[in-house]
């Protein structure tokens, strides 16, 4: 209900704007909606949002298993994290635009570029996230497991991974609006499709409209995943705790 | 089966870069069937004999053998229970497959079929420390190795889960070491009570009960303690 309601205030805000700014500016939600329904009749706002999201899903994929990897790594055996932080530090400072752009001249404008280029984006930050957690792993139960001799495997899944698992999920969550806003800019300057795409076709032409529709149903698209498949996770994860009355 | 104890010394380094000594010299072995107590001031190093012991600390000097294939059950001082798993996989994940019948008596006897299903969170401290010597029992282990298994239980509690130890005891093959603040629980479950001195702790003696433990009596067990308790107050006090 609540999140109706801000909803209407958003829409009616806009069309007050509109009316106000002109429609070159910024056109009225039906302008926008017309626009929207075109494309979905074309089928192109399906295959652009279809092809970003591959994108997304591709490079957060891989960007988590590298550095949940590293970041365990790095957590546990010192000398690897005395090899790996310096790297880390130059790659957490990198501009985003500095790696698309060099990834784009060294690997030609390829799909392997852009996915490449979000995924290194994302990692450093699941890097020290990951790291933090396994830093902050209970010794204690590392020792319980030890005498009872509970084997590495299991002890893994059952003894280390669960005290990750809210380390992984806070990665995977502030990750995933970090590749959501870097796959735009990556297509944006080196891909022949996809919603970044669309959306710089659209300013070279100054067709907000346009620019507008793909904005919002991928704001939309995120919004939805966000809420269907990450929330879910995450409440599932903390079953275990206590809940507050 | 036979566990062997030779610790020269074992020293931790402190914050500030010092020593400090924690364990001294000490001997001790015990037999297949055996049940040792180690009683001493709190802070005397108790917890870190069970640990060099259970092999968790190799960073000591001296040596402690034991079979290479030894299977362990402990309690430590705190549950450690995996909060994310119920009472039932904590027990489980530590074990071979266990059959449910004998899960079952086990949890019965420690009075916690109710709390099966239940998280560590949702249970008391109490409660918490039984799931942890219900683990540490469904193991079967060749060494079973109690932190003050006992401590902060009410009598009628702490009565029960000394008949649950001392019925694992009774089994031959087995041995148990527990640490007590307790001379009662002491004397009710140990064939050989080791009197450990303040830090850096070392043996001050060995008292062996030969009565066997399902044949000591209440009046025997109050002469034992009597017996035990005396030559305590006539031990030289520290300068």
């Amino acid at each position: 209900m609540l999140r109706l309601l801000s909803f209407t205030v958003f829409l009616a805000s806009w069309w007050i704007a509109a009316l106000y700014a002109g429609s070159t500016k910024l056109p009225t939600p039906p302008a926008v909606l017309e626009v929207a329904l075109a494309e979905a009749r074309s089928g192109a706002l399906f295959v652009n949002l279809g092809v970003t999201l591959a994108r997304v899903v591709l490079a957060f994929t891989l960007a988590m298993t590298l550095g949940v990897a590293i970041g365990y790594l790095m957590g546990r055996v010192r000398w690897a994290n005395r090899l790996g932080d310096p790297w880390l530090i130059l790659l957490l400072n990198l501009p985003a635009l500095v790696v698309i752009v060099l990834a784009y001249i060294w690997a030609g404008l390829t799909e392997v570029a852009a996915i490449a280029a979000i995924a290194i984006n994302k990692l450093p930050a699941t890097v020290v996230t990951l790291r933090e957690g396994t830093r902050a792993l209970d010794a204690s139960l590392d020792e319980m497991a030890q005498v009872f001799a509970i084997p590495r495997r299991h002890a893994f899944r059952h003894v280390v991974l669960p005290q990750l698992l809210p380390y992984i999920a806070a990665a995977s969550r502030s990750g995933l609006s970090l590749v959501w806003k870097i796959v735009l800019v990556a297509e944006l300057l080196g891909r022949p499709n996809g919603v970044g795409f669309e959306i710089g076709v659209a300013f070279q032409l100054f067709d907000v409209p346009r620019l507008l529709a793909y904005s919002l149903t991928f704001a939309a698209v995120v919004l939805v995943i966000e809420t269907t498949m990450l929330q879910p996770f995450e409440t599932k994860l903390t079953r275990w705790r206590p809940r507050a009355a | 089966m036979r566990l062997d104890v030779d610790i020269l010394g074992k020293a931790f380094e402190g914050a500030s870069g010092k020593r400090h000594e924690v364990l001294s010299e000490m001997h001790f072995s015990l037999a297949a069937g055996e049940v040792a107590v180690l009683f001493g001031p709190s802070g005397c190093g108790k917890s870190t004999l069970l640990r060099i012991i259970a092999g968790l600390d190799p960073d000591f000097e001296g040596t402690v053998s034991r079979p290479a294939d030894l299977r362990i059950g402990m309690v430590f001082q705190e549950p450690r229970l995996l909060p994310w798993r119920t009472v039932e996989d904590n027990v489980r994940l530590v074990t071979p497959p266990i059959d449910d019948t004998r899960l079952s008596a086990l949890f019965a006897a420690l009075d916690l079929s109710e709390h099966r299903h239940h998280f560590p969170g949702e249970l008391s401290l109490g409660l918490a420390r039984r799931v942890a010597l219900a683990r540490a029992l469904a193991v079967e282990p060749d060494l079973l190795i109690l932190d003050e298994p006992l401590a902060s239980l009410d009598d009628a509690l702490a009565g029960r889960m000394r008949d649950e130890i001392a019925g694992f005891a009774a089994q031959v093959s087995r041995i148990t070491i527990l640490v007590s603040h307790d001379l009662d629980d002491a004397v009710r479950l140990g064939d050989r009570l080791i009197f450990l001195s303040e830090r850096p702790a070392r043996i001050l003696r060995v008292v062996p009960i030969a009565t066997p433990r399902e044949a000591r009596s209440e009046t025997e067990i109050a002469r034992i303690k009597a017996e035990i308790a005396r030559p305590i107050n006539d031990w030289p006090q520290r300068a």
